[in-house]
């Protein structure tokens, strides 16, 4: 039990997958300027990440492992996920067009996000099993969020703050990440 | 030697197949019915998502035009040609649709170089936000035009350009009527008016008259004589302002003749 919560935190805080990573750093800029749209990043994220997660744990010990192709695994779990985000689409489409609606716009966003292809390969890495690895993923995911949904709070606020011409926009979004990310080390002293 | 690399290759085919037949299965079992007229209609419309008609962007419009909840002529940009385009898409005739009244936007001020005075020389940024924040920027009048242009810069339309004396001229023409310039304008100098108002107070001074006086050549000093000799009683005095009430004006022009500083005009 302690374990899966050192997982759980140590994904949420201690090794955030975007400010101690730096996986994800698309999104985290890209939808990061209102709270509402940051919010359903992280849950289309979790979403994924989790479905993710799973998927490409039974595929590697179902096939990769068995049959020694553990070099294919990246190209594999890229695979996986492409195919995966397309179908989670589709499927939301029909069973909950409200869901879609919400999260819609940021699937195809996930496809090519290293975020996920992070906690796959990671997962395999660590060597969790079944159930740690879907702690983890959600861990992970919740860690992104946090991640997202604190840097929309800050830009929220700089958008009716005089920021400099220079620096109005992403480079001033990107040094408040900077920040953030060094506050987030804390965690780890 | 030959099954090393045999059994990659088909381990991926049979993966990347695998998938494939999944996703061609669920395209199938999940697809959901589009309106196709919602995409046409997109097509259709300008793609500036401007908002001017009031919906998030063109696609919300257009899901809402096919729904039969927006009106066919509701995109004030495209005017006749694309509400034409609708309209066929659509199989509705346009005289159905009553006509919208036409919203463009102008400036209420003409503090030209030579009408209204300066209390200092500007060089900084070259832009209306950054001039304001410094004591309300370089016009003796805190309510008049910059002139720095950040309305030309904010029209998606290319129907503001700065005038040779300093005040910004607003092609009526091309105003699509999206309020871009409005919001954008730290003065809050230019407004929305209806096509039919004609006759219109080009000041936005909220100050008493001796200031005006003292700033501009052409402003507002609330003297009230408009008030009086309207006919329609379509002018009111409102914060040491003449406001016309477009919906009593008959555009019959008498503030004009009355107006001593020549503030009130005809578009």
């Amino acid at each position: 039990m302690q374990e899966i919560l050192l997982i759980f935190f140590g994904a949420v805080f201690f090794n955030n997958f975007v400010l101690n990573r730096f996986l994800g750093i698309c999104p985290f800029l890209g939808v990061s300027k209102r709270i509402e749209t940051s919010l359903g990043m992280g849950m289309a994220v979790a979403f994924v990440m989790t479905l993710a997660s799973i998927i490409t744990w039974v595929l590697q010990g179902l096939v990769l492992n068995k049959l020694g192709l553990e070099y294919l695994q990246t190209i594999t779990f890229i695979l996986v996920i492409a195919a995966l985000v397309q179908f989670v689409e589709m499927f939301l489409q029909k069973v909950s067009p409200t869901l879609h609606k919400a999260l819609g716009v940021f699937l195809p966003l996930i496809t090519t996000n290293c975020a996920i292809l992070g906690i796959a390969l990671l997962n395999i890495d660590f060597g969790y099993n079944l159930l740690q690895t879907i702690v983890h993923a959600l861990g992970a995911a919740l860690g992104f969020t946090l991640a997202l949904i604190l840097l929309a709070g800050i830009r929220e606020k700089l958008e009716i703050n005089d920021v400099p011409d220079a620096f109005a926009g992403i480079p001033i979004a990107l040094i408040s990440a900077g920040i953030l990310a060094l506050a987030f080390s804390g965690f780890v002293l | 030697m030959l099954i090393d690399i045999l059994i990659p290759i088909v381990t991926m085919t049979a993966l990347a197949v695998l998938f494939a037949g999944i996703l061609a299965v669920a395209n199938i079992a999940f697809s959901v019915e589009k309106d196709p007229r919602v995409e046409e209609i997109l097509e259709a419309l300008p793609g500036a998502n401007c908002g001017a008609c009031g919906y998030a962007g063109c696609a919300a419009f257009a899901e809402a035009v096919a729904k039969g909840e927006a009106p066919v002529n509701g995109c004030p940009v495209g005017r006749e040609k694309v509400a034409e385009e609708i309209c066929r898409i659509m199989g509705v005739s346009g005289e159905q649709e009553s006509e919208a009244e036409r919203h463009t936007a102008r400036l209420v001020c003409q503090g030209t170089h030579e009408a209204a005075k300066t209390k200092m020389d500007y060089h900084g940024v070259q832009d209306c936000r950054a001039a304001t924040l410094i004591n309300g920027g370089d016009k003796t009048c805190p309510y008049g035009c910059l002139g720095l242009g950040t309305c030309v810069r904010a029209c998606p339309f290319d129907a503001i350009q700065m005038g040779d004396d300093g005040l910004p001229d607003i092609d009526q023409e091309l105003c699509t009527g999206c309020g871009k310039c409005v919001e954008a304008c730290p003065k809050d100098v230019i407004s929305m008016f209806p096509s039919s108002a004609e006759v219109m107070v080009a000041c936005n001074s909220k100050a008493k008259g001796a200031p005006v006086l003292k700033a501009c050549k052409v402003g507002c000093i609330a003297c009230g004589k408009c008030v009086k000799v309207c006919p329609q009683d379509a002018i009111s005095m409102v914060d040491n302002l003449a406001v016309i009430d477009s919906h009593k004006c008959t555009n019959c022009g008498t503030c004009i003749e009355a107006c001593p500083t020549n503030a009130i005009v005809r578009v």
